[in-house]
């Protein structure tokens, strides 16, 4: 992996192309204007050393060159600059239907899960030519997700979800490293990106190897066991004490004080663990707080689950879209629907982290 | 400490020299309760020498680590605790306070002619508020590290840590203090204290920098002190305001601390500008090229200096659209520092070239600073910004402005005025054989960061993968270069204390009312008050350049 | 900024003592007032980074805060401001005095200044008592009875109100320890010849501190009082 002495890391991502232009445009600019300044303060200094005889008679020439330095310097950075926030749009702007999975990091580790469930300790599987964004949390201080080979990174925050995307090119096997220094184990939360070609990686989505449930399917369970549904009832019933949670995700939410606000998962995770904050318009203030009761991946599952409630129009249009092989309509289907009515030991989800 | 040397430097002959500012008493308590700023001066240096080689042993040490990819000096905790004190004692004890309180509390009144600073008693306060807070830091150093790293980013810091967090907090601190109090006293003493006929536009560039940087530490130091009293706050009472857990932001630390860091490095950098500018127009017998322009570019850089703290957070979860304007300004930024850099180059053309240890110094530093300052163009750049971000690269650039450019303009400085200081001068051929072994070993130790950046070597790790440890390795190779290298001035300076011949009142032939008056100056500074007529670095007027 | 203005004709008596970096009474006359504002300076940014603080919280948990804020006594804050105020009304009269060379009136100025304040600080010192009685100061985690919906950040409240509120009773301290050191200089009748500079700049900082007061006051009391209470 990396062993072996390299000069430039390797480009494995649609955005390596990209940075990678405008970094070696930079570099030749920065030789070029480099070399002229050396190059020039060398030759004043030895032309003009005390001992030669040259014609030192003094000029007064107003400040011309350095305004046209000015000049012709702005435009340059100007256009730096819009290169450089042209391909931050590209790495900020995750395209839709990307392959959603849901990060926890911690100190110091990085915990992933797959649309379907499967989950990843410090290793992601993920296939080329599929954009895969990754809706992150810490469990507790600050994080950054960094893979060099895609020329992305995100810092990873406590109490608020960050994402990056990326879409790989090439198979392999990339670093992974934690880039905001985290205590102790900092330099050992690293691990890797295994990047397959989409054959293979449906492959290994079909192995037994840790298949778990579905994060909607635990959400439900959830959602069951802190009786969520006692106030948050189905869209056609009258009286209910809370607003429905059908088809909520991604709608614009009218507040008491006047304003709108879109149902994105930082809605939805701070209406759950403060719900205080943004009143709903035409309900009272009573939800209480589930902070410290629900773990972050808790959270996660709960909103995967809130994903799919609604009419299935909406749910088949919200549903990411996964490179789950051959069955694919079947697939899409809302994971809503009641399953079994075993909640047994599956996971420990509802206790705090 | 700084008593004994004063008492056996022994002149050859104590009871024929001429009163000075030096000889004017000898006891320790002379020096402890100076208010002469020429005596502080020489104070501030014996701190700042002590805590650059504090820092100095910590990076000795963790470069010594890097040089495998496994742990085989230090412990994790250890390594930590090592590159969080460099961090600390390198910028809030040796960058911040380093050219401001040596030279720039020894040559600001002489400069403007004057007698003292505005308020010498305030002066020696920042010197006992800078050595309290080096105390604190010394302490927790044997006490047991701290392991934020320097920028102590909550929630690790106010929750997480285990490591002495709040001393380390309350020694900054006090150290900032110290840091408002000099930016005060500079102030007013540029406003009030210029001797008759000195206009602001007869000021020599380095007055101009000093103020500049002034202006910032008054503005910016403040908002650090009241975000390190949020923080100890937090820690010590447990009032949560960057908890999370309490729904507070740990971003906002970061909004608030770099607010005062990031115009904290054009503190560091901006009194390095002005030695240069008078170095440049020394050893080129020149005046500087588009002075005016020098002058306001410096207050220029003071001011986009607070308007661009946000490029260190494009990737903190800060909006892209906040990232653009952040980026957008600290291009501009680019601009009169490249004024800067073009018109010292253009002050040779014409002039009278010297190649002395402070030329070199200089000529390094404009070569340094060149390869620093358009590094920091492809941090301010966007695109790039999000791939480099906490890997080597940025600690490759900013070493390249700080090492490269601070350290090497202080030395130039503490070279070229030397003889003024301490009335001696130095061994020329060392001197200027320890200017090329820095440079060298400079590169040596830096140039290679810049490529494992961009490999994706990120900062402040302890163990890496095997790929990284070629460049690891030359870089440690320079660092034992660059460490070797130190220890020659430090060496020769103080051999010349006792052994250097005595240097006259104006031993380059340069321009400035510093170089008026005698090597060591009276206490205070001048016979007479100067009456100014000339232009700065008049070298055209009298052309054999001396005055008096 | 007035640096000329009030500068008396020194008596044959007794001249201005100018210190001996200084060339002449006007130059350290109008190098220690541009001091002082510039150490003011200094203090709207200290200030000026608690005050954004606060105000970004506000902005982000308005509901909490405005809650949190009932909690205050508006009545006491109320007074506290007007004691204040008189304050800065009677270390302004005692600048006029120096100038006119009524100096044990000066003094008289300095007392009724540091009286007030005295008092100012007894009445804070009471309200802090009384947080801490109903288990409102979310410090050292000492409990916190809050029962209201929003725990979290109304503790953010609490912890800023304390710091911000703190750090002024703190300056507020410093300026009646420093107006105290002149007392004895003003009844020994030292500015009768009208060197007002030492009051000046003392007073200068009096007003500073009872301006940022003039700032913390609505922020932390006056918020939303109109809303109705949680249920």
């Amino acid at each position: 992996m990396n062993t072996e002495f390299q000069i430039f890391p390797d480009a494995a991502s649609t955005a390596a192309g990209k940075v990678d232009a405008l970094y070696l445009f930079m570099v030749v600019l920065s030789v070029i204007l480099s070399a002229f300044v050396a190059g020039l303060v060398l030759y004043l200094a030895v032309r003009y050393r005390r001992a030669n005889k040259v014609n030192r008679a003094h000029v007064d020439h107003g400040n011309t060159i350095e305004y046209v330095a000015m000049a012709i310097s702005f435009p340059i950075l100007m256009g730096i600059f819009i290169w450089g926030a042209k391909v931050c749009f590209f790495l900020f702007r995750a395209p839709e239907h990307a392959m959603p999975i849901t990060v926890v990091a911690k100190q110091w580790m990085w915990k992933f899960q797959h649309a379907d469930g499967r989950r990843e300790i410090d290793t992601l599987h993920i296939p080329t030519g599929q954009p895969v964004k990754l809706t992150m949390v810490s469990q507790d201080v600050i994080h950054s997700f960094f893979v060099p080979a895609f020329r992305t990174k995100q810092d990873v925050l406590p109490g608020r979800y960050t994402s990056v995307w990326f879409e790989a090119t090439e198979p392999g096997e990339y670093r992974l490293y934690c880039a905001e220094y985290c205590g102790t184990n900092h330099s050992r939360m690293v691990g890797k990106v295994v990047v397959q070609s989409p054959d293979d990686f449906a492959r290994w989505m079909s192995g037994d190897a840790a298949s778990d449930e579905p994060p909607a399917e635990t959400g439900r369970k959830l959602f069951e066991q802190f009786q969520c549904g006692t106030c948050h009832r189905p869209a056609n019933e009258e009286g209910a004490r809370g607003p429905t949670l059908e088809n909520l995700f991604q709608s614009r939410v009218p507040l008491a004080g006047g304003q709108t606000v879109a149902a994105d998962e930082t809605y939805l995770r701070e209406s759950i663990l403060r719900p205080a904050q943004k009143q709903v318009a035409g309900y009272q203030q009573i939800m209480p707080t589930y902070e410290g009761q629900i773990s972050e991946e808790g959270v996660m599952h709960l909103i995967a689950y809130i994903k799919t409630l609604g009419a299935p129009l909406a749910a088949k249009r919200e549903e990411p879209k996964t490179p789950a092989p051959a069955t694919e309509p079947a697939a899409v289907e809302p994971t809503a629907a009641p399953a079994t009515k075993d909640n047994a030991a599956n996971e420990s989800e509802g206790n705090a982290p | 400490m700084t008593g004994e040397i004063a008492s056996t430097t022994a002149f050859p002959n104590p009871e024929r020299e001429p009163k000075n500012y030096l000889n004017a008493a000898w006891t320790v308590r002379s020096w402890l309760l100076t208010v002469d700023h020429k005596r502080i001066g020489l104070l501030y240096l014996a701190g700042i020498s002590f805590f650059f080689f504090l820092g100095g042993a910590a990076a000795v040490l963790f470069r010594l680590e890097l040089m495998t990819p496994h742990a085989d000096l230090v412990e994790a905790e250890t390594y930590n605790k090592l590159f969080t004190l460099h961090g600390i004692i390198m910028i809030f004890f040796f960058l911040v306070p380093g050219i401001p309180g040596v030279l720039g509390n020894f040559l600001l009144p002489i400069m403007i002619g004057a007698r003292d600073m505005a308020f010498p008693k305030l002066n020696l306060m920042s010197w006992y508020l800078f050595m309290i807070g080096g105390t604190f830091t010394i302490y927790v150093t044997i006490a047991g590290g701290v392991d934020t790293g320097w920028t102590f980013y909550t929630p690790y810091s106010s929750t997480y840590s285990n490591t002495y967090v709040m001393a380390t907090a309350v020694g900054i601190f006090i150290t900032g203090f110290s840091s408002i109090l000099t930016g005060l006293n500079f102030i007013v003493t540029v406003h009030k204290m210029r001797c008759p006929g000195m206009t602001w536009f007869r000021l020599p560039l380095f007055v101009w920098a000093n103020y500049a940087t002034a202006l910032i530490m008054v503005l910016g130091t403040p908002v650090l002190a009241i975000t390190i009293l949020l923080v100890a706050l937090e820690r010590g009472l447990k009032i949560g305001i960057f908890d999370p857990r309490l729904g507070g932001d740990p971003v906002l630390f970061q909004h608030l601390f770099w607010f005062y860091s990031h115009p904290a490095v054009y503190i560091m950098v901006l009194p390095a500008m002005g030695v240069i500018s008078e170095l440049v127009a020394a050893f080129s017998r020149n005046r500087i090229f588009g002075y005016k322009l020098v002058a306001f570019a410096s207050l220029a850089i003071a001011v986009l200096g607070f308007l661009v703290w946000g490029h260190h957070m494009f990737v903190s979860g800060q909006s892209l659209y906040a990232g653009m304007v952040f980026s957008v300004l600290s291009m501009l930024i680019a601009i009169p520092s490249a004024i800067k850099v073009f018109n010292w180059t253009l002050t040779l053309w014409r002039g009278e070239v010297t190649f002395s240890t402070p030329m070199l110094y200089s000529i390094g530093f404009l070569g340094l600073f060149t390869i620093g300052g358009l590094t920091g163009l492809f941090l301010a750049t966007l695109g790039i910004d999000v791939h480099v971000h906490d890997t080597y690269f940025v600690v490759a650039h900013f070493h390249y402005v700080m090492v490269g450019g601070t350290v090497m303009a202080y030395l130039g400085g503490i070279h070229y005025w030397w003889p003024k200081m301490t009335g001696r001068m130095y061994p020329e051929g060392w001197a200027r054989f320890s200017a090329v072994l820095v440079f060298v070993g400079f590169n040596l130790t830096f140039f290679p960061q810049f490529i494992l950046g961009y490999l994706g070597m990120p900062r402040r790790y302890h163990v890496y993968d095997e790929g990284f440890q070629v460049l690891n390795v030359m870089s440690s190779a320079g660092a034992s270069i660059l460490g070797i290298a130190y220890l020659f001035p430090i060496t020769y300076l103080i051999w010349s204390l006792k052994y250097g011949p005595k240097a006259p009142a104006n031993p380059w032939n340069a321009v400035g009312l510093e170089w008026m008056t005698s090597s060591p100056p009276p206490t205070e500074n001048f016979t007479e008050t100067p009456v100014v007529d000339f232009e700065a670095y008049e070298y055209h007027r009298n052309p054999a350049g001396a005055h008096g | 900024m007035s640096t000329t203005a009030t500068l008396p004709a020194p008596t044959a008596k007794k001249t201005p003592v100018v210190a001996h970096h200084f060339d002449d009474w006007t130059q350290q006359y109008d190098a220690c007032v541009l001091g002082m504002w510039t150490f003011l300076v200094t203090e709207v940014m200290f200030f000026g980074g608690a005050i954004a603080v606060y105000m970004i919280y506000r902005w982000q948990y308005p509901m909490a805060f405005a809650f949190a804020s009932q909690e205050l006594s508006a009545p006491l804050g109320t007074f506290n401001t007007f004691i204040l105020l008189t304050s800065s009304l009677t270390v302004a009269l005692g600048v006029r005095y120096a100038h006119i060379g009524e100096s044990r009136k000066v003094g008289w100025m300095l007392i009724s200044t540091i009286a007030l304040g005295a008092i100012f600080l007894g009445i804070k010192a009471y309200e802090y008592y009384t947080k801490f009685e109903h288990n409102l100061a979310p410090l050292l985690n000492l409990p916190f009875d809050y029962a209201g919906p929003d725990p979290g950040p109304t503790k953010i409240f609490f912890g800023l109100y304390f710091g911000m509120t703190g750090i002024h009773a703190l300056h507020m301290i410093i300026g009646v320890v420093l107006m105290a050191l002149y007392i004895p200089a003003a009844f020994r009748n030292e500015y009768r010849d009208g060197n007002s500079l030492g009051i000046e700049i003392i007073g200068l900082y009096w007003h500073f501190v009872d301006l940022v007061w003039i700032f913390l006051f609505p922020l932390l009391y006056l918020v939303d009082r109109s809303l109705a209470a949680p249920v």
